[in-house]
Order: structure tokens, then C-alpha cells, then sequence
């Protein structure tokens, strides 16, 4: 019955002068979307809104999702157009569309028109009188309410009429690619496949490092940090995945510095070999999945000292989180169920069995003195090995 | 660089006979074996012919060999279909504390349905306990389900002595095997063992995967697991996997010549990397490693070294092992088989399960224990402290 969407979009109508380059971004990205639904559809930009009419059959179910997955989106409402024949024509076409989709249900409503095409016979104010009194009518169970209405019924007079009352929640944030690039760092677990999503749905790109250390973590650890990576990519366009092979450094800390800092310290030429790869990549920043006081590497003492090595901005959206909440938009997002298979990560293999919670940035420094000999190789040999996996 | 695939148990190589068998069947000899066009009898044939070899290598008759998709399906039909046709009869099931989980969850279905398990105990060394058996034995008793080969360590069942215990009963009870790690290595007639029902796998003998039969002895009561076009008797309906039959009667055909010489050749690998594995500081082996133990699996621990970090330092070199059954490694749990032989739970996650082919070579065994030598050596050093 529908055959098109009217988006809408919020913050972008807030930007001034820029606000073409947003508006053109989200067209671009809402074309790509569709790409993924059945059908062919031909999307338009005309006085603030955006029309995504469908030319052939399409696979409405299939394209709600994929507009869901496009940030700028607000709302997605299914339109359905009729053909402009006066009043009397329009009347009906309303109370067919009311049958259809509520019968005759309890429920208040309004009706709001909009008239774009001033050849109309009627006014809007008028129109939305007439039809609301037509609906009234046919519809007992109905009632009028002005102010809190349960169900809008919106009626736009263009050159053809667009009827719609649906709204669809959509993702909300800013268009892809109007916020730059950023690297996140991707573990496999449960919060940072959340942490890049929640960065990117402000219009920012991801490129994204995952640390591999073979043979303490598998090759099915690795697939499955891949197949995080397409489930977010679903939602931030194409992701360049580095693999960077970790076990080399990994033992070598080991060897040489205390043991209660070994997550640290590790983490610490993570967010080190990161930050060239972002830098050589042009990315912005770096994004963590961290949150203050999760484990023992993410207290503000830890933080303080995995920061200490960036002169990039680290953006943690996490970072007041509490774990269930994170858990929630996992599950939205579908990384939910793949971020739990329990193939080993890198951080858990060599943890100790207590780690320090309040490491101190001066103690940590000069412990890393002890790696000086040899460190400054093995960092350059792992981002030369450097493994890209595009996924998209 | 050397290859040594040491995890046979959790399947084989197809051999090229097999492949070439079931090549031909897909290509030219494809017909549906129910059909009554001449297409339809050629792949009759297949079916009939690889019956007609299962039975005589088995010494059974022809009309007791079911062809199922395999061993989980086999040990699904044999409980299940057993168990819910004799209810009248009585509610107790009996079998052992180290199944593979195609028997260990299906009693647990039933269970679940009303009936009453009762999972024998084993001793150190992965051997079921005959006493306890005589114990559990009850008027309720209509099921022993035990397997011949234990997948996880190569402990071998006694049997023959569960059937004369089981024959010595007032109230004679039926008797499954699951034999899917022993046939191809073993010798089994069921009739003179005393065996009702026996499960088998094609996939563990260089056959295909997907194909498996199970021998049901022509008085047992048995139900259908699966409804449809009634083939089979009416015991396992769907198209029959013709391919697949025809596949695994090529290979189990294969593995039976020259079994005698295949086997002995296959005990002195397993002495031979046994006697490698007690050379090795920290390395055990668990259960019994002679004549008594199955000639194709020896379960290690690795003591300080976790069984996922092994595995994938032997596969960075070539080797292939498993931690515990590879069905079950997508698991963290420790294996209730170890546990129910009395290894410590850090040693249970600790273990790898090596396991040989008739294609095995000395060169590969010797590879894989120099590489675990050295192995040891550097990963006992990156323990967890």
C-alpha cells in the first residue's frame, strides 16, 4: 500500500550555511542504504524534507531497516500517495487509509494538512475540518483531540497527495562522512563494537585496529572480531579492520616489566601502535569502549596512564556507562550474541592475577624503560605486518 | 612445513576411492532409489550393495541396517525410538558418566519426558564400573546405552561382559552401542556380543560426512524419530543419501583389508608417541595407553599450559589436535569426561586429544612430539602469575 518514505531530520535544519553539505550527505547515504532493500527508488531533497518514493515493487520490511541504519534519519514515515482530484476524492482516500490501518479503534487523532500546491480547492485549515468530520462520521470509536492526539493524519498537497501517520523511529545523529574518520580500537568484546557506533552516529567514519596474538588468541577469535566489525558497518559504511599481530610485544613485556602492570603497559602500545595507524590514515581521533571503573585497566588511574601516550583526542562514550546499558544497545545493535562466544582476547591470556587498580604514570614510565632495547623494532615490525581486512 | 593432522577422531580425510565413489554417484547414478524407472533401480543398487557389505561385515542381516545422517542421528534414533516403544515395559535408562553428548543430551531429553537415567560411573581411567552397572540394574530397566570406544581418551568399554551381565538378567534389557569411534578399528558382531543396537559414523573412516547407519537387531521395538515417505521401513523416512551410502560402504570396506596389519602398525605409532609424551617435563597422559586402550586416541595434559593456547601453537606448526570433542570445543566447559575420571580441573583444561588414521605416518608422530617438546619448553615460561 505505501509506495514511499518521507524522512525527517533533525539537527541538520540547525546548521546554517552548511546545511546543503549535510542534507546532500544524508541523501548520498540514504541512496547507499537502499541498496541492501529490494527495489529501485529514487530519492529527492525539496524544501527541508526528503522524499524516498519507490519506481518498482519493493520490499517495504527491507527498507525500513535499511533506512533505520542511516544516522540523520529521525523519523521515517510510510507515505501513501494518491492522485490530486478535489475534495471529494481526497475524503475517501483518507477514510480508506483510516480503515486500513486502524479500523475502527478507540483512539483520538487529528488531522493536519499542509498545502504545498496552492491550486487546491480548500484551505488546509478547512480540509483538516472537513476530514476530520468525515472520519468522526465513519468512524464512531474515534474522538478529536487537538492538543494530545495518539494518531496524526497528515495530509501534504503537492502535485500528487501524500497521505501518512506512521512514524518510525530512526537512528537519529548526524549523516555519515560529515564528521571525519576516527580508529576504534575493536577487541571483540562487548563495548566497543557500542563505543564505535555511538562515535559514528555523529557523522564520523571508522576505521577500526583489532590486536591479534597468535596462538593465545584463535583464528576464530579473530573471524569473529571480522564479523563484529560488518554488523557495526551496517551502520558506519565501509570499515578498513587493521590486524595488528600483538604477540611478539605481548611477551616481551612480559619478560621484562612487573606483572601487575602488564595490562597496562600493554595497553598502553596499543593505544600507541593506534595512534599511528590512525595518523597515517588521516583519522581525527581514537575511540575506546572504556568506562570508568569496568576492570582493573579502566579505572581513572589506569585511564590516566593509557592516555598518557596519545596526543590524539581519545573519545570514550562509554565512559559513564554502566554495563547493563551498554549490554541494551549491544543487543540493538545485534554484536550482542557475537561479542559473548568466549574465544580468548588478548587481554585475558596474560592478565595477573592481581593486576594494580591506582598505577601511577611515573612508576609505569620508568617500568617501560626496561622494554628500550629491543620494543622500538617490534612496534615497527607489527605495523609493517599490518593485515587490512575491508568490510562493509 | 611439516603437516601433521593428528585429529582424526573428529573426522577424516575422504580417501580417493571414497571421493571417486561418491563423484560418480552425484554425476551418473543420481536417481532417486525409490523411483521405478531404471534411473531409480541403478541407485537402488548402491543402497542394496552397501547393506549387503554392512551386513556381513557386521554378521548381521541385511534387513537390520538403517541408514541415518549420521552418528548423532543414530544414537538419537536408537535411545529415543527405544525407549518411548518399550515405555510400557518400564522407564529406566541406564548409561555411562562419559557418552558423547549425542547420547549424554538425549537421556537428557528423556529425562526431561519422565524417564529415569541412571549415568554409571568410571574409573580412573575413563572404565565404566560393572558393579555399579549390576546395581542400577532394575525391573524398570529397558536401555543400557554404553559406548565401545570413548571418544575423548580411547578407553575401551567392556562390552561383552555389560552383555553377559545384561543376558544374566531376569528382565532382559535392550543394549546400544555407540561404536562410532571403534568401527573400522574393531572387529564387532553384535550378535555374538549380545549388542541390540549399534551405532556407526562415516565420516570417522575416511568416508563422507552427513552418512551413518545403525545396525537394530530385527526383535527389538523400536519407534521412528522422523516422519515422511515411509523408506527405510518406515524407521528412517527420507530420500536415502545415496552418495553418501555408497561412500561409506567404499570406506569401511577399505579400512577392513588388511585390518590385522593396519592395527598393529597403528598400536606401535601410538606406543611410540606415548613413550614421546613421557619424555616430556610436565606432559601426562591420561587413561590407558596398551592392547586395552583403542589404537587411534591418547588424551595428554600439559601441565600450566591452557588447552586453546597449545592447540593453536601446534596449528601456527602444522599440528592439528583437539581440546576436548571437537563438537564441543565451541564450550568453555571442562569435559565431564575428565571430570568423571578424577582429573583436577585445571589438568581437564589443560588436555589435548591426539588422534591417528591408518594414514598416519612416524615421521608426523615424531614431528608432532619434537614440536610439543619444544612448545612446552617456551609456553610453560608465560603462565598466568
Amino acid at each position: 500500500m505505501y509506495q514511499a518514505f518521507l524522512i525527517k531530520y533533525g539537527e541538520i535544519g540547525l546548521k546554517g550555511k552548511n546545511r546543503h553539505v549535510f542534507e546532500d550527505a544524508l541523501v548520498s547515504r540514504i541512496r547507499t542504504a537502499l541498496k541492501r532493500a529490494e527495489g529501485s527508488f529514487q530519492v529527492t531533497k525539496e524544501q527541508g524534507r526528503i522524499y524516498v518514493e519507490a519506481v518498482s515493487d519493493f520490499d517495504f520490511d527491507e527498507a525500513v531497516d535499511a533506512l533505520k541504519k542511516v544516522f540523520g534519519i529521525v523519523a521515517i514515515c510510510p507515505v501513501v500517495i494518491v492522485q490530486n482530484q478535489g475534495v471529494e476524492p481526497l475524503c475517501e482516500d483518507a477514510l480508506a487509509y483510516m480503515r486500513e490501518l486502524y479500523g475502527n479503534k478507540s483512539m483520538s487523532f487529528k488531522v493536519h494538512t499542509r498545502r504545498a500546491n496552492k491550486g487546491f480547492p480548500m484551505e488546509s485549515m478547512e480540509l483538516s475540518a472537513e476530514l476530520g468530520g468525515r472520519i468522526l462520521e465513519a468512524f464512531p470509536a474515534m474522538r478529536v483531540d487537538i492538543h494530545h492526539p495518539e494518531v496524526v493524519l497528515h495530509i501534504e498537497i503537492r502535485g500528487k497527495i501524500y497521505l501518512y501517520s506512521e512514524i518510525i523511529p530512526g537512528p537519529g545523529g548526524m549523516p555519515l562522512g560529515t564528521n571525519g574518520q576516527a580508529m576504534l580500537l575493536l577487541s571483540g568484546g562487548i563495548d566497543s563494537p557500542v563505543a564505535g557506533y555511538m562515535v559514528s552516529k555523529r557523522g564520523v567514519g571508522i576505521d577500526a585496529v583489532y590486536f591479534h596474538a597468535p596462538p593465545y588468541t584463535s583464528e576464530r577469535a579473530k573471524q569473529k572480531v571480522v564479523d563484529l566489525a560488518k554488523k557495526i558497518a551496517a551502520y558506519t559504511g565501509q570499515i578498513r579492520l587493521h590486524v595488528i599481530n600483538f604477540t611478539e610485544i605481548q611477551m616481551y613485556i612480559y619478560d621484562q616489566c612487573p606483572h601487575d602492570e602488564l595490562t597496562i603497559i600493554m595497553r598502553r602500545y596499543m593505544m600507541r601502535i593506534a595512534e599511528r595507524l590512525a595518523i597515517e590514515s588521516g583519522c581525527l581521533g581514537l575511540i575506546t569502549g572504556e568506562s570508568i571503573g569496568q576492570v582493573a585497566s579502566q579505572t581513572m588511574q589506569s585511564l590516566q596512564c593509557t592516555n598518557d601516550v596519545c596526543t590524539l583526542p581519545v573519545y570514550r562514550p562509554l565512559i559513564a556507562f554502566d554495563k547493563e546499558d551498554i549490554v541494551q544497545v549491544a543487543k540493538k545493535l545485534d554484536t550482542y550474541e557475537i561479542s559473548i562466544l568466549p574465544y580468548e582476547d588478548c587481554c585475558t591470556t596474560f592478565v595477573a592475577k592481581h593486576p594494580v587498580t591506582k598505577p601511577r604514570v611515573d612508576v609505569i614510565r620508568r617500568s617501560e624503560k626496561k622494554l628500550s632495547e629491543k620494543i622500538d623494532e617490534m612496534v615497527e615490525r607489527a605495523l609493517a605486518e599490518d593485515e587490512v581486512i575491508t568490510v562493509w | 612445513m611439516m603437516q601433521a593432522y593428528l585429529d582424526n577422531s573428529a573426522t577424516t580425510r575422504c580417501s580417493r576411492r571414497v571421493a571417486e565413489t561418491v563423484q560418480k554417484v552425484m554425476l551418473e547414478d543420481y536417481g532417486n532409489p525409490s523411483a521405478l524407472h531404471l534411473r531409480g533401480v541403478e541407485a537402488e543398487r548402491y543402497v542394496r550393495e552397501a547393506k549387503q557389505f554392512f551386513a556381513e561385515n557386521l554378521k548381521v542381516d541385511e534387513k537390520e541396517i538403517y541408514f541415518t545422517s549420521g552418528g548423532t542421528e543414530s544414537n538419537n534414533l536408537a535411545i529415543i525410538g527405544t525407549a518411548q516403544a518399550n515405555r510400557r515395559s518400564g522407564n529406566h535408562l541406564i548409561t555411562t558418566a562419559v557418552e558423547h553428548p549425542s547420547v549424554a543430551n538425549t537421556m537428557k531429553y528423556l529425562e526431561k519426558e519422565g524417564f529415569r537415567v541412571t549415568y554409571l560411573p568410571v574409573d580412573g581411567d575413563g572404565i565404566v564400573s560393572l558393579d555399579a552397572l549390576r546395581e542400577a540394574l532394575d525391573d524398570e530397566t529397558i536401555l543400557v546405552s554404553v559406548m565401545y570406544v570413548n571418544n575423548e581418551v580411547g578407553a575401551v568399554q567392556p562390552v561383552d561382559e555389560i552383555a553377559k551381565i545384561l543376558k544374566g538378567c531376569a528382565r532382559k534389557s535392550l543394549f546400544h552401542v555407540d561404536a562410532i569411534q571403534a568401527y573400522g578399528k574393531y572387529r564387532i558382531y553384535p550378535k555374538k556380543e549380545g549388542i541390540d543396537l549399534l551405532s556407526v559414523s562415516g565420516h570417522k573412516l575416511h568416508g563422507p560426512k552427513g552418512i551413518g547407519l545403525l545396525y537394530v537387531d530385527s526383535r527389538v521395538k523400536i519407534h521412528s524419530i522422523l516422519y515422511g515417505g515411509g523408506q527405510q521401513k518406515g524407521l528412517r523416512s527420507g530420500t536415502e543419501n545415496v552418495p553418501g551410502i555408497a561412500g561409506m560402504a567404499e570406506a569401511a570396506r577399505e579400512c577392513y583389508e588388511n585390518l590385522d596389519e593396519k592395527i598393529e602398525r597403528l598400536y606401535a605409532l601410538k606406543a611410540r608417541f606415548v613413550e614421546g609424551i613421557r619424555a616430556i617435563d610436565g606432559a601426562s597422559v591420561n587413561g590407558r595407553t596398551g592392547r586395552d586402550s583403542a589404537p587411534q586416541i591418547v588424551s595428554v595434559s600439559f601441565q600450566g599450559v591452557r588447552s586453546e593456547v597449545m592447540l593453536h601453537a601446534l596449528e601456527e606448526r602444522g599440528v592439528y589436535a583437539s581440546a576436548g570433542s571437537a563438537c564441543s570445543s565451541h564450550k568453555q566447559a571442562v569435559s565431564p569426561t575428565l571430570g568423571a575420571m578424577g582429573l583436577d580441573k585445571e589438568l581437564a583444561g589443560s588436555t589435548l586429544r591426539f588422534s591417528f588414521c591408518f594414514d598416519t605416518t612416524q615421521e608426523e608422530i615424531d614431528y608432532c612430539i619434537e614440536t610439543l617438546a619444544e612448545l612446552m619448553g617456551q609456553l610453560r615460561r608465560y603462565v598466568r602469575r
